[in-house]
């Protein structure tokens, strides 16, 4: 009995599943023929980023400042926010992390372009085909739950090192979120708003956009809240992959143990991610 | 001329609905059809004629079908087997055969609905949603303006205009509800109980409203309720549904002077039949002495005349006996 177990797990054991070697052939194979496909990708991110960056890098920090609690006020109609979001600010350049700070808004700046981009519409589509769906959910449940460490491998093979790589990998860790989130504001529109506006005459399409859309608009609002949390959460393992940003000095700290350097940069974070918080709240008055 | 036709109507919502018709068609009832099949018969061989300009009610207890039936008429139904056929214009279009573009042309311009639940966009403004129809249809905001207007004075509602709706009690946004109906002036109306949601109060000033937006505007109007006295108020004829099948057709008179069957005679037992037979009703054969009473006199007049007399002839023949009211009063 016991040899008999012993040699199940033997052959168990000399039998692995090629998980390893099957990620690796994929990889190789992307890299020799979809060099391309990638090139291109990198060059439109690229481009992105630089328009973004240069946006924000610019300006002097005061102007930058004024644009976001304008941008602030004009989304929450609130002077509390306004105000937090200007202390904030000044607080990162009494710092001394401007730079960083843009480096690193601009990252998620990016991935909350792409992802909602490609997120918005993803789940729309899932949302009016529910089979399609059931699917795709473990795709979206093992993009999310892979420890983002492993999209950065991938990355730097196909997009070397810099902002580049770390934003793809922030969007393919991300963009689960907006897709989920649009997909159950979709689905979750009552069906007697969309018979409502089927009996008058609606096409399918003037049901997206009348009805649909502004039905799940929380939902939508929150994903692009998520979006941007989670894309803020990658901004230290982005500098893994020579992301410049807030990032960097976290690592450093690490590396060196540097506790002041890391509490330093990683109180930053921390304002940074409140203050975008409370800039993108929906507050939908019912 | 009719507006609405339905033509041995049935509806079954399942897959294996030609079996299940057939079992329909057998006479078997809806959970015995449901057990067998696993379909739910919806409808089945409902036929019915709406004449333009009239208001008939459906009316039936609840999952009686009635909604179902009233979905089919703008297509929110899909029809299983037979036709219902709607007036455009100058021609009749069956509905299940119609294609797209057809049936949004329908829906834009000659059939509107209210809904029960009001059904009304909660992000948008009390004009916003009135105007939805016309803006479905690609009318520029300039030229919805002026028939939002004047469907918001129509309901009493100027002055709400730019008032978000989810402010509004329900009886204001079943009025909404109903200016957004009569905004695209569609020549029919489909009405799933719009007033059961609202307080009685409400309902009944609802109804009086209904009535005169409807002398005025000449609409067609297929009118569900699961009320008697809102059907008799409202409804030229009364169908009545039991189980998916329309059990009888007539006026509240006539359904109540000879129900066709135990079931309708239930359903109008307590309705008090000095209010709505008249003379005529209840004539038997006969002849008695005096002058005639007019066919269409109320029974409640009808009784003061033969306080005097036991019998008293009817103009157009037969005569009415104070024993024959007597019964009929007894058995109410
Ligand atoms: N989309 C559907 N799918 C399956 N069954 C349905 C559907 N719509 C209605 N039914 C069934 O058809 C039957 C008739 O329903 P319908 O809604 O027409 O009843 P009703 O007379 O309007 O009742 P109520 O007064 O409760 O509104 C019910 O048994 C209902 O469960
Ligand atoms: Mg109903």
């Amino acid at each position: 009995m016991a040899r008999l177990t012993t040699r199940l797990a033997d052959w168990f054991a000399g039998e692995k599943i090629p998980v390893g070697d099957t990620a690796d052939r994929v990889f190789d194979w992307l890299t020799v023929n979809a060099s391309g496909l990638f090139d291109a990708i990198a060059a439109g991110m690229q481009a992105m980023i630089d328009a973004i960056l240069w946006a924000l890098i610019t300006p002097p920090p005061l102007a930058v400042i004024a644009v976001f609690m304008l941008i602030a006020l004009l989304l929450q109609r609130h002077w509390l926010t306004v105000i937090g979001v200007m202390l904030g600010f000044l607080y990162i350049l009494n710092q001394g992390y401007w730079e960083e700070t843009m480096q690193s808004l601009t990252l998620v700046l990016a991935s909350c372009l792409v992802c909602m981009a490609i997120g918005v519409p993803t789940g729309i589509a899932l949302a009016h085909r529910p089979r399609l769906y059931s699917w795709t959910r473990p795709l979206l449940d093992l993009m999310q739950t892979l420890p983002s460490f492993v999209y950065l491998i991938p990355a730097i093979v196909f997009f070397g090192i810099g902002l580049v790589p770390g934003l793809i990998a922030t969007v393919i860790f991300v963009l689960p979120a907006p897709i989920r989130l649009t997909q159950l504001g979709i689905s979750s529109t009552p069906v007697a708003l969309r018979e409502a506006a089927t009996a008058f005459g609606a096409t399918p399409r003037q049901l997206l956009w009348k009805v649909e859309l502004p039905s799940a608009l929380p939902q939508i609002m929150a994903g692009l809240n998520q979006t941007i949390m989670l894309s803020l959460s990658m901004v230290v393992i982005a500098a893994l992959v020579g992301a410049s940003g807030l990032g960097v000095p976290v690592v450093r700290a690490l590396n060196s143990v540097n506790t002041g350097l890391g509490f330093e940069s990683g109180m930053v974070i921390v304002v940074v991610a409140v203050m975008l918080d409370r800039m993108l709240r929906v507050r939908r008055k019912s | 001329m009719n507006a609405i036709e339905f033509d041995n109507c049935s509806i079954l919502f399942g897959k294996d609905s030609k079996h299940a018709l057939s079992l329909a068609d057998e006479g078997m009832e809806r959970p015995a059809i449901k057990e067998a099949t696993g379909c739910v018969l919806g409808a089945h061989n409902a036929s019915l004629s709406v004449a333009e300009g009239e208001i008939v009610v459906l009316m039936g207890l609840s999952g009686s079908g009635k909604s179902t039936l009233l979905r089919a008429v703008n297509g929110l139904n899909d029809v299983t087997r037979g036709d219902v056929r709607v007036r455009m214009g100058s021609r009749m279009v069956s509905v299940p055969d119609a294609d797209r573009a057809c049936l949004r042309a329908l829906r834009l311009g000659h059939v509107s609905m209210v809904f029960q639940q009001f059904g009304l966009l909660p992000w948008r403004s009390v004009a916003e949603n009135i105007g939805l129809g016309l803006e479905l249809a690609g009318a520029t905001p300039a030229s919805r303006r002026a028939r939002v207007d004047a469907q918001l004075a129509a309901v009493g509602l100027d002055g709400w205009a730019d008032r978000p709706v989810a402010e509004l009690s329900g009886g204001m946004q079943q009025r909404v509800g109903l200016a957004r109906a009569f905004a695209t002036e569609a020549p029919i109306l489909l009405m799933d109980e719009p007033f059961s949601a609202l307080d009685p109060l409400i309902r009944s000033r609802l109804q009086d409203e209904l009535l005169d937006l409807q002398r005025e505007s000449r609409r067609t109007i297929l009118f569900v309720s699961h009320d008697l006295d809102e059907a008799f108020k409202l409804g030229n004829r009364i169908a009545l549904m039991d189980g998916g099948r329309i059990v009888q057709t007539g006026t509240a008179r006539e359904i109540l002077a000879r129900p066709a069957n135990d079931y309708v005679a239930d359903f109008v037992s307590h309705l008090n039949p000095l209010d709505v037979l008249t003379a005529s009703d209840l004539a038997e054969a006969g002849k008695a002495d005096g002058s005639p009473l007019p066919a269409d006199m109320p029974l409640k007049q009808v009784l003061s005349a033969l306080a005097d007399n036991t019998a008293c002839p009817v103009a157009g023949g037969g005569v009415i006996t104070r024993d024959a009211v007597l019964r009929r009063l007894a058995a109410a």
